[in-house]
């Protein structure tokens, strides 16, 4: 639906997600039915084919995941979304894609768990899976939108990230701003900057690792190219016996990540240098955040917040500065602490107080972030 | 956080009160307002209780959930039962009479609409009450324009069924309520 | 018009195959790129690769000059759908092992026929996890020992050729690597068929399977293969008892169904032309 006055709609979280992926130049899909995700799969169903983009249900997670692998180096931007079990399930994939460096979108819906949980309620019990889900070591980027306008934005910029990165990139949302509908601008294409993958000079032949971010061929293209999650060299060709080159390998895909974690990590920020106590959440948590903070300041607490809208990599700086002004953060999440770790590691000295809720999927209310501002407080 | 009015919608699956309250969300972004929308989500298939919730304001929305409404709209008993609680003290609450027999002693502006009754008929159809329901919420609350609401009906529904819906929503607007 | 002489280096790698002495994945491989060969590719740039986990998935990768995707223990088969959905037009072969295709990637195999996926998977059956080191795999014949079956294997083998058959795809064989021509032939049919194909090859592991079975040499596996062999016509007047110790070679199914890249780009073109109508 369109607004006669700008491009202003009125969309469920989902749904923006499909919207910005097809901006965004997404033309694979492939993903598997579970709540609360079914939404972006059903809108891109409609949509895909009417940009020949290709859609597939696939018979389960594994190949729903291992199929936008496929497609991403056939040379297509490629996504998938699922919700925590099926998350799980695609987890070694995302380690063949952070190997391989394979850009793709994932996006999970965050519900209850673990197990099946509470299929149809809000969590936000994956972040810890976004950063450690497969094994070995690298560096994944997740992103935490808090509203309809962000999962369009976050979206953009996750696909983004991914080509110009070349590596997977998670957007990390949960069931709450998934389905909420609230009214998103859509700015004219022309404003809206896409990054597309880099890709090889004739002449080129290697592609993994001899640069922080290697060019791609894409298959078909006369590349020749030999792609495999065993370790590899430069021309992709899989070479186990050499410690050397794994270690130049699987450095240059944590390397490429942490040395631009700046370029990278994005937070939204209030009187970080000046309060008394701080705030530190993110996506559907959030959005309890600003009420509790005005209704402090009106009683005269000085409160400030960081909010991250980049989960991974941590954005530590940010962080850091909230927690040489408060005497006091707060971390609320739906899940029993998580970030919370994340942020009494970069505290110091400050006092850190989790804010928990699990289980119905009801939201932190704006008066239990009160109460903790509160306390201790005259 | 000005000007946040809260509207709850509750009656069984099927009565259409999902619909009721996306409709009733973007007339208010059609009104140039900030508006949410959420509903319940889970095994509530037909015939269970279903229940929608819109928040509309000038400012920014940030909790997105709603504690006491200001608004509550009864499709049916059970959900009445249910919702009365969470009404703020002298709210407006609007019940589809043809579904609901008691209205328990609460301070509010009660008000009666026999929407389903309405919907039966005239369009032989149960299922317009919903949007019977949106015209008497206008008529009564002036909370979007008349002309935003009838806009985001033709944006959210068919073309089949636009025609008996537009008229429901017409019916709304004029019908005679009990207070 | 004079045939150039087929030579397997044309289509390699300057890179040596790390297969024991004797394996069965250097008949495979011979078989295939002769095939390629007879069908007058001059190299293998209409080709693209997938393979999984496992001996036959190091086949192509990298050894062969071409795309190759290296994937995962049994997720091949999704990766080469995703591979011929984009790019039709390119040739799309999956090499995988027993366990690879049929036990770890059961589910991908079953669907890929179902969905006729145009995409040729050659499966090298040694009845054995060989690049483990020898445990039972799911085509491992009943009562025989493996490093996790030391009383003899307790379970019924799967039948991968009359399953991919059942399941809908467009074309299924199976022979063994005794039978080298037939399975160029059936390779070189596979390839022009449009759809789902599939192709078993029963292949020797002297080092993980034919030692515990008691096999003294590559001879004797070969002439147990060719001796059990019985082609599928005549099959089918045997009992379930006859048959089996046999291995049953041929042709299972050669058919012509709308294929996954026909039904998924008429589909396209049925949603933009819907689109353009609105």
């Amino acid at each position: 639906m369109k607004s006669s006055a700008s491009n202003t709609y009125f969309l469920q979280g989902n749904e923006a997600c499909v919207e910005a992926a097809v901006i965004a130049g997404c033309r694979f899909f492939a993903g598997y039915p579970i709540s609360p995700a079914n939404e972006i799969a059903e809108r891109m169903s409609t949509l895909l084919p009417k940009v020949d983009g290709i859609f597939m249900q696939m018979e389960d997670e594994l190949a729903s995941i291992n199929a936008i692998m496929g497609a991403s180096w056939a040379g297509k931007k490629t996504m998938t979304a699922t919700s925590g079990p099926g998350f799980s399930l695609m987890q070694e994939t995302i380690g063949w894609a952070f190997m391989t460096e394979t850009p793709c979108v994932i996006v999970d819906v965050q519900r209850v768990g673990p197990g099946t949980g509470q299929a149809t309620k809000c969590a936000q019990g994956d972040v810890m899976q976004s950063r450690w889900g497969t094994h070995g070591d690298y560096s994944a980027i997740a992103l935490s939108p808090n509203s309809v306008q962000e999962m369009f934005e976050l979206t953009i910029r996750a696909f983004n990230l991914a080509e110009k990165y070349r590596t997977p990139v998670i957007l990390l949302t949960d069931e709450t701003i998934a389905h909420l509908r609230e009214q998103v601008t859509i700015p004219p294409l022309e404003n809206i900057r896409i990054i597309n993958r880099k890709k090889p000079e004739a002449e080129d032949k290697a592609f993994f690792g001899l640069e922080e971010v290697a060019p791609m061929p894409a298959i078909g293209e006369g590349f020749n190219v030999a792609v495999t999650a065993s370790t590899h060299d430069e021309y992709g060709v899989r070479f186990t016996a050499d410690p050397s080159v794994h270690t130049r390998i699987v450095r240059n895909i944590n390397d490429k990540i942490r040395n631009h974690a700046d370029d990278i990590a994005d937070v939204e920020s209030y009187n970080i240098d000046n309060c008394q106590v701080g705030i530190v959440s993110y996506g559907c948590t959030s959005r309890a955040v600003h009420e509790a903070v005005e209704e402090a300041e009106r009683k005269g607490i000085e409160t400030g917040y960081v909010r991250l809208k980049t989960v991974w990599p941590f954005p530590e700086k940010a962080v850091k500065r909230l927690a040489q002004a408060a005497k006091k953060l707060i971390v609320p999440e739906m899940n029993l602490g998580q970030i919370f770790y994340e942020v009494k590691r970069a505290a110091c000295s400050a006092e850190v107080i989790p804010i928990n809720k699990i289980g119905g999927g009801e939201l932190i209310a704006p008066e239990e972030i009160l109460a903790e501002i509160e306390r201790g407080n005259p | 956080m000005q000007n946040r009015i809260e509207i709850k919608i509750g009656g069984h699956g099927g009565q259409g009160v999902v619909l009721a309250g996306q409709i009733l969300g973007k007339a208010a972004v059609f009104d140039g307002k900030n508006a949410l929308q959420t509903q319940t989500y889970g095994a509530e298939a037909r015939g269970s209780l279903a229940r929608s919730e819109v928040i509309i304001s000038d400012g920014k929305i940030g909790f997105p959930a709603v504690r006491k409404c200001d608004i509550l709209l009864a499709m049916n008993q059970k959900s009445l039962d249910a919702h009365f609680k969470n009404l703020k003290e002298n709210g407006v609450l609007i019940v589809d009479s043809s579904n609901v027999e008691s209205i328990p002693e609460i301070k509010a502006r009660i008000f009666r609409v026999p929407a389903t009754e309405i919907a039966r008929k005239e369009f032989g159809e149960i299922l317009y009450a919903n949007i019977v329901m949106l015209g008497a919420l206008t008529r009564i609350t002036n909370l979007v324009n008349k002309e935003s609401l009838e806009k985001a009906i033709r944006d959210s529904v068919s073309e089949r069924t636009l025609g008996a819906n537009l008229n429901a929503y017409r019916k709304g607007l004029h019908t005679k309520f009990e207070t | 018009m004079m045939v150039e002489a087929f030579s397997p280096r044309k289509y390699m790698r300057d890179l040596k195959f790390p297969f024991c002495p004797g394996c069965g994945l250097f008949s495979v491989s011979d078989a295939f790129l002769r095939a390629v060969h007879e069908l007058g590719y001059k190299d293998l740039s209409k080709f693209v690769f997938c393979s999984g986990i496992g001996c036959s998935s190091w086949v192509p990768s990298p050894y062969y000059i071409g795309d190759s995707l290296h994937t995962l223990h049994g997720r091949s088969i999704p990766v080469a759908t995703s591979v011929k959905l984009v790019r039709p037009d390119l040739n799309v072969v999956v090499f995988g092992g027993d366990g690879d295709i049929v036990g770890i990637g059961l589910g991908h195999f079953i669907h890929a026929a179902r969905r006729n996926a145009d995409v040729l998977v050659i499966m090298t059956n040694n009845m054995i996890y060989g690049m483990t080191g020898g445990q039972v795999a799911p085509t491992t014949p009943l009562r025989t020992k493996t490093t996790t079956t030391p009383y003899g294997s307790f379970e019924h083998p799967i039948d991968a050729a009359r399953l991919a058959a059942a399941a809908g795809a467009a074309y299924s064989a199976r022979w063994t690597t005794a039978h080298p021509n037939d399975l160029r032939k059936s390779i070189k049919k596979a390839i022009q068929t449009k759809g789902f194909g599939f192709i078993e090859a029963v292949s020797q592991c002297p080092t993980a399977y034919g030692r515990r079975a008691g096999f003294k040499d590559i001879g004797e596996m070969l002439k147990w293969f060719k001796e059990s062999a019985i082609a599928v016509e005549q099959s089918k007047k045997m009992s379930e008892k006859e048959l089996e110790k046999r291995i049953v070679v041929g042709e299972f199914v050669q058919r012509s169904r709308p294929t996954l890249v026909e039904t998924v780009y008429a589909m396209i073109e049925e949603a933009k032309a819907g689109a353009k109508q609105n």
